[in-house]
């Protein structure tokens, strides 16, 4: 039985939901109206000359080899973070629910990378895995691996996928850590009655249990690869070398405002929107489903 | 003594109302705002020229804000023109002064400011390389020249002493760069896995924009693009051919090593790490302040079988761009024309230079700083002005004038790290480069001329 409050008049309801309207309006339809016209017309930076070229822009992207090349890249790069992200911060949080001794305090360390900035991030990860200053990257080549991200393509992909997905491990973390106490304590102990041993028993009754959690976490994980990965990336390689780390946040960037092409940049804002929309529906379908069903 | 300070204090209390017609008064000034990206030390300068400024007259006040990055600055000038709150002074990084160009009625070009304001300004003060880079085609000047360096090429003295050759003749074409690289190579690089025997910062701007500009190479038709917006990439010529693959066997024999793109090579110099780098004049500051090494500094090489005798190096850096904004009034560009004209006084042209490793842009800052003592006390200072005025100013050494020139950097990076990587040859990778570079100087024109 639902209950409702069903609010007499329109005032009272208009008024309180206005505050939010007005924020949704100003920082979400607003820009991304302008978003959309710009995406369909060709101008300057100043804004002096514009023209309605209509889909133009969207035409000169999808028939350049090299922007559809990004978006496969930006693909690749979204599920190798998550998967990397999602797989080392449940081992993780299953490690840390155990019965050990400073579990508190594994936990608080484990959450830390979450707290550090994007570019302090990358500036860790330079220290560690460059050729010539960082302690891995020097080591890897005294013992004779040549190793220069910054002219090996699939090296460099591999480096920036481990710092993004090291800042979301923590995150997963927090989430695993929330899913693997939701689960009922006299289901483990009937599993444990029965038998259940071990990967066994996390894979027949753990990870059932927790799905709706990877689930989450995967849509999660997967909005935060295509887009808050850029300010690591930026400072690591700037999508160097050749292209081989440029996924499409940094190509929007590099486009609009390093080179000011308004319209070709606006055009791909609006495809990423798309895919971030298409991610959404994804999320609300399969997992409002999901918990409905709990 | 008690009585004292209450009567100084009752004083002060009498004294407050006159002060506040004064405080008026001074409000009175001509306020102008200047965005610039200088941080750190060269901040610093900033700050010190804007308080100078200030004190040396008394009816503009100048405030000078930090605004990031160059691209970030120049983005948010532009999206303040756009608001209508544009600063009255901007700076822009060379490689946008194409875009200001077709800013049309957004800016205020600086001989038209100087016409309209009737402040003098003597533009045949400044050194011709530095003045052609940002010229018109007529040879008006629209931005004032500021912040500029170019080229040098350093090297370790103490790592040439090791390998058994003059630490005081370092070489002065890429031929000998080759063999030297080889002895540096055998002699010094091959000690530690950390060494190498040559670098360079700034591929694009030192090694093909500079380069082409040295031997009197096109870089981009309609004369490097100063002519018109037709222009397009003329660098898969045979010169420029050759001087890439000339860096790309040198780096298959182990001689030159890629460091990464514009200025992340630089510590590989000053931490003894590379026997010969190639950088800016203004990686000065940081040369000295960590080299634990002997070194020095010298004209950028050339090779003899394109040029006899090599031309100038063009500037990199930035120049100031005076906006508009509606109801800007006549005395504040007024205002404006007479903060440029403080900048450009012999003394604060030294001063500017001495303390931040750019070069001076007046041939009077340049007799100042000599006079001062400067170069004597910093050998090799002088460097980057000599390389600046080095041979002839031709066509192809005034400078480059490409709308969109950042993201053609940028894709001859990309097309050079792949043949780096052994993908393609210098051959192609300039084709490349050519190719979808001249599909960004047509997707400019449309938008400007649209």
């Amino acid at each position: 039985m639902e209950r409702r409050t069903i609010f007499s008049g329109w005032l009272l309801p208009v008024l309180l939901v206005l505050p939010q309207l007005a924020l949704t309006i100003v920082f979400f339809l607003w820009p991304a109206g302008q978003a959309m016209w710009s995406s369909t017309t060709l101008t300057d930076p100043f804004g002096l000359r514009s023209r309605f070229v209509g889909l133009a822009n969207f035409r000169h992207l999808f028939a350049d080899p090299l922007y559809v090349a990004t978006i496969w890249r930006t693909v690749e790069f979204c599920a190798a973070v998550s998967t990397l992200a999602i797989a080392a911060g449940m081992v993780l949080a299953i490690a840390a629910d155990r019965e050990i001794r400073f579990r508190g305090l594994y936990r608080v360390l484990l959450i830390w990378p979450y707290a550090i900035a994007p570019a302090i991030a990358a500036i860790l990860w330079i220290l560690l895995l460059h050729p010539q200053i960082g302690l891995i990257g020097r080591w890897l080549n005294s013992i004779g691996i040549p190793w220069d991200y910054q002219l090996n393509g699939p090296e460099a992909m591999l480096v920036v996928v481990l710092a993004s997905s090291w800042k979301q491990v923590s995150y997963n973390f927090i989430f695993f850590l929330a899913g693997l106490q939701s689960i009922p304590k006299a289901v483990m102990e009937a599993a444990r009655m029965d038998g259940a041993k071990g990967f066994f028993r996390f894979r027949t009754v753990t990870l059932p249990l927790l799905m709706p959690t990877v689930f989450f976490l995967l849509v999660v994980n997967l909005v935060y690869a295509a887009f808050d990965t850029f300010g690591t990336i930026w400072a690591m390689t700037s999508g160097g070398p050749g292209k081989s780390t440029e996924t499409l946040v940094i190509k929007v960037y590099r486009d609009g405002i390093v080179n000011q092409d308004i319209g070709s940049s606006s055009a791909q804002s609006v495809v990423l929107m798309g895919g971030i929309i298409l991610l959404t529906i994804l999320q609300f379908r399969f997992l409002g489903r999901r918990s409905g069903g709990q | 003594m008690h009585r004292r300070t209450l009567l100084t204090g009752a004083g002060a209390l009498a004294v407050a109302p006159a002060v506040v017609p004064a405080a008026r008064a001074q409000g009175a000034k001509t306020k102008i705002v200047f965005w610039h990206a200088m941080g750190g030390a060269n901040g610093d300068q900033i700050n010190r020229i804007t308080q100078q400024f200030n004190a040396s007259q008394n009816t503009v006040e100048l405030q000078s804000i930090f605004k990031g990055s160059y691209p970030d600055t120049m983005n948010a000038g532009i999206a303040a023109w756009r608001a209508g709150q544009a600063p009255h002074i901007v700076q822009v990084f060379d490689v946008g002064t194409g875009s200001m160009l077709a800013a049309g009625p957004a800016v205020k070009q600086a001989w038209q400011l100087v016409k309209d304001t009737g402040v003098k300004i003597d533009f045949g003060a400044y050194i011709p390389s530095v003045k052609a880079y940002y010229s018109l085609a007529d040879g008006r000047l629209p931005s004032m020249p500021f912040n500029s360096s170019t080229p040098v090429m350093w090297y370790n003295k103490d790592a040439f002493e090791a390998a058994g050759l003059d630490p005081e003749k370092p070489p002065a074409t890429w031929q000998e760069v080759v063999s030297m690289a080889r002895t540096l190579k055998d002699k010094w690089a091959s000690k530690s896995q950390d060494r190498m025997a040559v670098t360079t910062s700034w591929f694009t701007w030192i090694q093909l924009e500079n380069f082409s500009a040295e031997h009197n190479l096109p870089f981009a038709s309609e004369d490097d693009g100063y002519k018109g917006l037709g222009a397009v990439l003329e660098i898969n010529n045979a010169g420029q051919v050759k001087q890439m693959q000339r860096l790309l066997d040198m780096a298959k024999e182990g001689t030159f090593k890629y460091g990464g793109r514009d200025a992340l090579p630089d510590p590989l110099f000053f931490t003894d790490k590379a026997a010969i780098s190639f950088g800016s004049s203004a990686g000065r500051g940081d040369i000295v302040r960590n080299a634990k090494f002997k070194f020095g500094v010298a004209e950028l090489p050339y090779d003899p079988t394109i040029i006899k005798a090599p031309n100038n190096t063009i500037v990199g850096g930035a120049s100031l761009w005076t906006m508009t904004a509606p109801h800007r009034t006549e005395a504040e560009y007024k205002a404006v024309a007479e903060f440029y004209r403080f900048l450009g006084t012999p003394e604060q042209d030294a001063l500017w230079a001495e303390n931040t490793g750019y070069v001076p842009v007046t041939f009077a800052g340049f007799k100042f700083a000599e006079k001062g003592g400067y170069y004597t006390k910093n050998p090799g200072a002088d460097m980057a002005s000599k390389s600046l005025v080095r041979g002839h100013l031709t066509v192809n050494s005034k400078g480059l004038r490409l709308g969109r020139l950042p993201e053609i950097r940028n894709i001859i990076y990309e097309e050079i790290e792949k043949a780096l990587q052994g993908q393609q040859n210098a051959k192609q990778a300039m084709d490349n480069a050519v190719k979808r570079g001249n599909v960004v100087l047509r997707g400019f024109q449309r938008s400007v001329q649209g």
